[in-house]
């Protein structure tokens, strides 16, 4: 019952990956007793499962996900939320104001208006309906200060790392606080914009450089000569 | 809007092919009754209207004279166009020719293009300066499915039929005189519609079965049995075994309907 | 500057751009060429140069546009005004409605429509420069965009066009010999599956001719689909290395 590929080797859509008594994880699908790949990624397989690791997919939501998201409406009774998915969210004035609403009395866009930034949970979702939004909880809520990058929702494990390894020696090196959306938002709020804009370059660099080895030793590298660098500026 | 085939419906058009057969009782290689009527509209210089089964497709040619395209200069003008008018369906709307017009009308133009069937040659009055321009108008009055395959013999039939009028070059004008000539046919060809449903191949098939239909592929067969135009429909995929099956059965269909015309 | 050779194939079996019946035109392939576009991909196929953009899946709008338990393509298949010998009029023409349509449906049997219902995707098509078997290039060059973006797919989707010149039975005609050979043949491929997701045919040829153009256009979409797949790796692969390091679900 043969697999055909390697661990971890690169696959394309439509790539045969396995024939035999399989299951289809991750990005894969089944096809008689065949499976392939659905998506660009790295190909792997635990017992009779197959995976591949996507390298290039949206996010779809799923109830329970931390999301960070614009405010692209007020509406008569919440707010429309572009979450970077093919479905628009829905934050419910209900769920932001804690007492009963009046539509005529509250003016929804002095709570929350069309350009905002909030991190929110994602309450519900199912297929007939548009994602449902939360913010009722401690760490949720409207974004005041910081800075916010996209990336591709696959790599969003990568950059925490084993364990969270990555994304602590981050925080560690340059002092920021790091939201990571599990759509790919990413909000990095620090002391400092060059605080920032170092956390930023790293998380780019996990991003673009995901897929190969002695990452983690390269993140350290380069967190190290960057404060240097900015160490002599400010000695000058 | 049209009521959506329910599920309930569905399932049973796919239970019937799956034993040889379809709701409307035909076997899955007959083609409905048709019925072709010619020369009805007598303003048109050609005309055909054909009821294949419940669906019903006038076909008017109108003879004009105008300028040949400047890069053929010894050829006429042939331009065929669809209107699925709204009368016809409850799913057509008013408004200019949409993909799916547009789709019939090429598909209709190709098998008549392509065969050669009108000699465009044979359609010059002076080369260069005047040509006759053939214009095939595709009327759909009701879709009760496989309009492909109604319009192109609706069309070929109009052709048939179709008489242009007499000319004659007095001091460098062209002016028409009494009387009429048949337009020139080289063939008559037979487009064949076959669509796959549960991995069966069905000719002609009917609204319905066009609502479950994965794919559909089209052929038009001239008179010497050669092929001068296909077209795949749906977004669905045919294995290169069910080509070869749908050819052989296109070819094997306008032999058929080729002799029961007496083309 | 129209080039008309008088012998579309000479006795040695040489064409008039110096290919052998068989031999496709050279193609280059890349892989997210438009920043702004969640997907894209660019062709070079022979003269043709075609640039494909996706946006999506996103909401659909006009929402009644959307259906309630799949996805829907929208396919925009554009010449630009300079892509053609005489100036074409960038009003969509009869022909380019047709090939979206057709394109469309070569391309949708790939996606996994119904894990996204209600959401769209919108596929534009620009040909910047043609010369034949425009069709195919944007069919081979859109399935990349369509991979690109992160939609699931079966297999990608390849085409490539057969036609016969000069009673021969050849591969990939380019512009001259498609206006002035006897038919032509286009095919879209998900290899894989072995399913043919496109095929037209205008011109004149016996079932025999057909079936050969048609296995032909086959072969030449299997050697395409593994420069297809290389540019898919490509813009993926900086390094060779193979990822060794645990990644944390």
């Amino acid at each position: 019952m043969p697999v055909f590929f390697e661990k971890k080797q690169l696959v394309t859509p439509g790539e045969l990956l396995a024939e035999g008594e399989y299951l289809a994880g991750e990005n894969t699908y089944l096809e008689g007793n065949k499976v392939y790949a659905q998506r660009i990624g790295l190909a792997d397989a635990e017992n009779k499962k197959v995976n591949v690791v996507a390298l290039r997919a949206f996010y779809v939501p799923k109830p329970g996900d931390i999301v960070i998201g614009t405010v692209i409406e007020v509406g008569f009774n919440g707010w429309t939320v572009d979450i970077k998915s093919p479905y628009t969210a829905l934050l419910r004035a209900s769920d932001v104001l804690s007492r009963p609403f009046k539509p005529q009395n509250d003016e929804l866009s002095q709570v929350l208006n069309a350009g905002d930034l909030i991190v929110a949970k994602i309450a519900s979702y199912d297929r007939a309906h548009d994602p449902q939004l939360t913010v009722a909880e401690p760490g949720l809520g409207k974004i005041t200060r910081g800075q916010i990058m996209r990336v591709t929702p696959t790599k969003i494990p990568r950059v925490i790392g084993k364990k969270g390894s990555m994304i602590s020696q981050i925080k560690a090196a340059t002092g920021c606080q790091i939201i990571l959306g599990v759509n790919g938002v990413v909000l990095v709020t620090g002391k400092t914009p060059e605080d920032e804009d170092l956390a930023i370059m790293a998380i780019q660099k996990i991003e673009a450089e995901s897929h190969t080895t002695g990452l983690t030793d390269r993140i350290t590298q380069l967190l190290k000569d960057e404060k240097a660098k900015s160490e002599e500026k400010k000695n000058e | 809007m049209s009521a959506t085939l329910t599920r309930v419906k569905q399932k049973q058009i796919g239970q019937l092919i799956d034993a040889g057969k379809r709701i409307d009782g035909r076997g899955l290689t007959d083609y409905r009754e048709f019925t072709i009527e010619e020369g009805l509209i007598e303003r048109a210089e050609g005309s055909a209207r054909i009821r294949l089964g419940k669906t019903e497709v006038l076909v008017g040619v109108k003879i004009e004279t105008g300028e040949p395209f400047p890069d053929t200069p010894n050829d006429g003008v042939l331009t065929v166009n669809t209107e699925l008018v709204p009368l016809a369906s409850p799913d057509f709307e008013a408004g200019p020719p949409d993909e799916k017009s547009i789709e019939i009308a090429r598909i209709v133009d190709r098998g008549i293009r392509e065969s050669k069937a009108v000699c465009s040659d044979k359609l010059v009055i002076e080369a260069g300066k005047k040509v006759f321009v053939v214009f095939v108008d595709v009327y759909v009055l009701n879709h009760d499915g496989n309009l492909i395959d109604a319009a192109a013999l609706a069309a070929v039939a109009a052709l048939t039929n179709t008489k242009m009028p007499n000319y004659e070059i007095k001091d460098g004008e062209v002016k028409t005189k009494t009387g009429y000539t048949p337009l020139p046919l080289n063939s008559r060809p037979i487009t064949v519609t076959i669509a796959k449903i549960n991995g069966k191949l069905l000719v002609d098939p009917g609204i319905e079965e066009e609502q479950v239909m994965e794919a559909r592929i089209s052929m038009a067969i001239n008179d010497d049995g050669n092929i001068c135009a296909v077209q795949k429909g749906c977004p669905g995929f045919f294995t290169p075994q069910e080509l070869l099956e749908a050819s052989k059965l296109a070819q094997e269909k306008a032999a058929e309907m080729r002799k029961k015309l007496d083309w | 500057m129209s080039e008309k050779p008088e012998k579309l194939i000479d006795k040695k079996g040489i064409r008039s751009d110096g290919r052998k019946a068989d031999e496709l035109r050279p193609l280059k392939l890349e892989v997210g060429v438009i920043p702004n576009a969640d997907g894209s991909a660019y062709i070079e196929h022979g003269k043709n140069k075609i640039l494909v953009g996706v946006y999506g899946p996103r909401e659909m709008h006009p929402k009644h546009l959307q259906q309630s338990d799949r996805m829907v393509i929208r396919c925009r298949y554009h010449m630009a005004p300079f892509s053609v010998q005489e100036r074409k009029s960038p009003a969509p023409s009869r022909r380019e409605v047709e090939l979206s349509k057709v394109i469309k449906e070569a391309l949708e049997p790939s996606v996994f429509m119904d894990l996204y219902p209600r959401s769209g995707i919108d596929v534009f098509i620009e040909v910047l420069q043609a010369d034949g078997g425009t069709r195919c290039a944007s069919i081979t060059a859109a399935s990349l965009a369509i991979a690109d973006a992160g939609l699931p797919l079966r297999d990608l989707v390849v085409g490539c066009a057969a036609g016969k010149i000069d009673d021969t039975v050849v591969l990939d005609l380019y512009d001259a010999e498609d206006k002035l050979g006897a038919a032509d043949v286009p095919v879209a491929l998900m290899p894989n599956l072995n399913a043919v997701t496109l095929l037209q045919m205008d011109g004149i040829l016996t079932p025999a001719e057909f079936d050969t153009a048609v296995n032909m256009a086959i072969e030449g979409c299997k050697k395409i689909y593994v420069m297809q797949k290389e540019a898919l790796r490509a813009k993926y692969m900086t390094a060779k290395e193979e990822l060794k390091e645990e990644v944390e679900e």
